[in-house]
C-alpha cells in the first residue's frame, strides 16, 4: 500500500473497537489505515483519533509512541472522536489526565440525575451553534449516538450542543481540529455524512 | 443466535428460526432500530465463546451500535468481540459463575461497553436470576436475588443492565412493569426492558411506568407483526421522543 493511496489514518490509541470506524470508513469507500507511528500520522492527509477507555490510559499510550507532542503540531485536518475528541481539551477530570492542550478547557465528569444515568447511552439530538463543514447538511436538532460518562464545557470553540441535562458539547472546532463526542460511525446515515464531510475538508489548511 | 441463524423462542424454549443474520440486520438498520442485540444462546452451555466470523460480518453493515452476548469469560474473549466491530459485549452466566469478570471487563474496556443481561423469573421467594436460560435443560436458579445482583452488577462496573423478564418473554402480553419499575428504583445506569413486547401500547407503557432508558424486542419484529417506523411514529405522536 502505498502513502499516497491513504485518504485517513487511524491513531491506535489502544482501544479495542477501532474495527467499528475502519469498517464505517469502508462503507465510504475511503483507505483508511491503522497506525501509532508519528512519521506516518505527519505525513497523513486527514487524522482520526478515537478512543474508548479512560483519558489516563489514552494519554500514557500517546506518551510511549510521542504522540502527545506530534498530535498538537498537526496541519490537517484533526477529527477526535468521543474519549478522542476529549483528549483534544488541556485536562479531563477522569484520572487528572494532562491532555493535548488544543482546546483551552477542561472535560468534567457527568453527574447522574433521575432519567439521566450516567454512563450517558444512546441517541440524543444535536443542535448547531455555528456553521461548520463539518455539519453540511446535518439538520439541527439530529439524534447521533452518544457513549461517555465524561464530558466538555459549552465555549467559544463549541460548534454544536447536546442537552443532556445541561448543554455539553458535541462538536468542537479550533483551527483544524475538530472532534465530536458522539460516534459518527454508529450513527446511522447522519453520522456516515459526518464522516463524509471530514473526509472532504481540504487536507491541508 | 444458535448453529449461525436467528431464532427466537417462548418463554427461553422451543426455539424457531427467525432469519439469515445479516438479512435480519440489514433490515432493522433500514428501519430505523436503534440498536441491535445478538445473543449466541447456547455459547455458554456449550462452553465456547461467540463465533467472531459473523460479529466481524455484521460489523461490515451495521452503522448503528450494536451488543454481542454469548459465552464471554475473560478480557481476552471481550477484545476479539470488540475488536471485531462490536459496540458492546454483554455478559450473563459467566458473570454469575466469575463476579469480578464484570471488574475486570469494567477496568480494561470502560464501562461504557460492558452490558450485564440479567435473566430474571418471578417465583414465589421473588424474582431470581437465573444462569445458563439458553439450554433448557441446564437453565438454573443462580442462588441471587434479582434487585440485589442489580446492585452488585453495578457497584462492579456495569454500564447497562438488560433485565429480561422470563416469565413475559415471546408471550407478547406486555413487559413486567412492576419488576422493571423496581429495578429502575435500584440502578442509575441505563435499564433495557426485555421481555414481553406483544403491541405498541407495551412500549409505550414501559417507557412511561417503568421509566426504562430503551425497550428491546424480538418476536414481533422478527415476525413483521410490528413494524419499527410505525412504532416509532405512534411513540412519537404519544409524545416519547424518538429517533426519527
Amino acid at each position: 500500500m502505498t502513502r499516497a493511496a491513504i485518504d485517513v489514518v487511524i491513531v491506535d490509541s489502544g482501544g479495542a473497537n477501532l474495527a467499528s470506524l475502519a469498517f464505517a470508513l469502508d462503507r465510504l469507500g475511503a483507505r483508511s489505515q491503522v497506525s501509532a507511528d508519528p512519521e506516518a500520522i505527519r505525513r497523513a492527509p486527514r487524522v482520526l483519533l478515537p478512543g474508548v477507555g479512560s483519558a489516563g490510559d489514552a494519554m500514557a499510550r500517546l506518551q510511549r509512541t510521542g504522540l502527545d507532542d506530534v498530535l498538537p503540531t498537526l496541519s490537517q485536518p484533526v477529527l477526535g472522536i468521543c474519549l478522542g475528541m476529549q483528549l483534544l481539551y488541556e485536562h479531563s477530570e477522569e484520572g487528572g489526565a494532562r491532555c493535548l492542550g488544543i482546546v483551552p478547557a477542561a472535560v468534567q465528569r457527568l453527574a447522574a440525575s433521575p432519567g439521566r444515568p450516567v454512563p450517558h447511552m444512546g441517541w440524543n439530538r444535536v443542535r448547531a451553534r455555528q456553521d461548520h463543514p463539518l455539519l453540511a447538511g446535518i439538520e439541527s436538532g439530529t439524534h447521533l449516538y452518544f457513549v461517555h460518562s465524561y464530558a466538555a464545557p459549552v465555549t467559544a470553540e463549541s460548534v454544536a450542543l447536546t442537552d443532556y441535562g445541561d448543554d455539553l458539547t458535541a462538536v468542537v472546532a479550533r483551527d483544524n481540529f475538530v472532534g465530536t463526542q458522539f460516534h459518527p460511525e454508529r450513527s446511522g446515515s447522519a453520522g456516515a455524512r459526518i464522516l463524509q464531510n471530514f473526509l472532504r475538508l481540504a487536507p491541508c489548511s | 443466535m444458535r448453529d449461525g441463524v436467528v431464532v427466537k423462542g417462548v418463554r427461553f424454549r422451543g426455539h424457531t428460526v427467525a432469519g439469515d443474520i445479516l438479512e435480519l440486520a440489514t433490515r432493522y438498520r433500514d428501519e430505523g432500530a436503534d440498536e441491535l442485540v445478538f445473543y449466541d444462546i447456547t455459547a455458554s452451555p456449550e462452553g465456547r465463546s461467540v463465533d467472531r466470523e459473523w460479529v466481524r460480518r455484521v460489523a461490515g453493515v451495521l452503522d448503528i451500535p450494536f451488543c454481542v452476548a454469548g459465552g464471554i469469560r475473560s478480557v481476552a474473549d471481550a477484545e476479539a468481540v470488540l475488536a471485531a466491530g462490536a459496540e458492546k459485549i454483554s455478559v450473563n452466566s459467566p458473570a454469575l459463575a466469575d463476579p469480578p469478570l464484570i471488574d475486570r471487563l469494567a477496568a480494561r474496556f470502560g464501562s461504557q461497553c460492558i452490558v450485564v443481561g440479567i435473566d430474571s423469573e418471578t417465583t414465589p421467594a421473588g424474582w431470581r436470576v437465573h444462569a445458563l436460560t439458553g439450554d433448557p435443560g441446564r437453565a438454573h436458579d443462580a442462588g441471587r436475588d434479582t434487585l440485589d445482583w442489580v446492585r452488585e452488577v453495578e457497584r462492579r462496573g456495569a454500564g447497562e443492565i438488560v433485565l429480561n423478564c422470563m416469565a413475559s418473554d415471546g408471550v407478547r402480553r406486555g413487559y413486567d412493569l412492576a419488576q422493571l419499575a423496581a429495578v429502575r428504583a435500584v440502578c442509575t445506569v441505563p435499564l433495557v426492558a426485555s421481555g414481553g413486547a406483544g403491541a405498541i401500547a407495551h412500549f409505550e407503557a414501559v417507557f412511561r411506568e417503568a421509566g426504562v432508558d430503551a425497550a428491546l424486542a424480538a418476536s414481533v419484529f422478527h415476525s413483521g407483526d410490528i413494524a419499527i417506523p410505525a412504532l416509532k411514529a405512534a411513540l412519537a405522536a404519544a409524545g416519547i421522543e424518538v429517533r426519527r
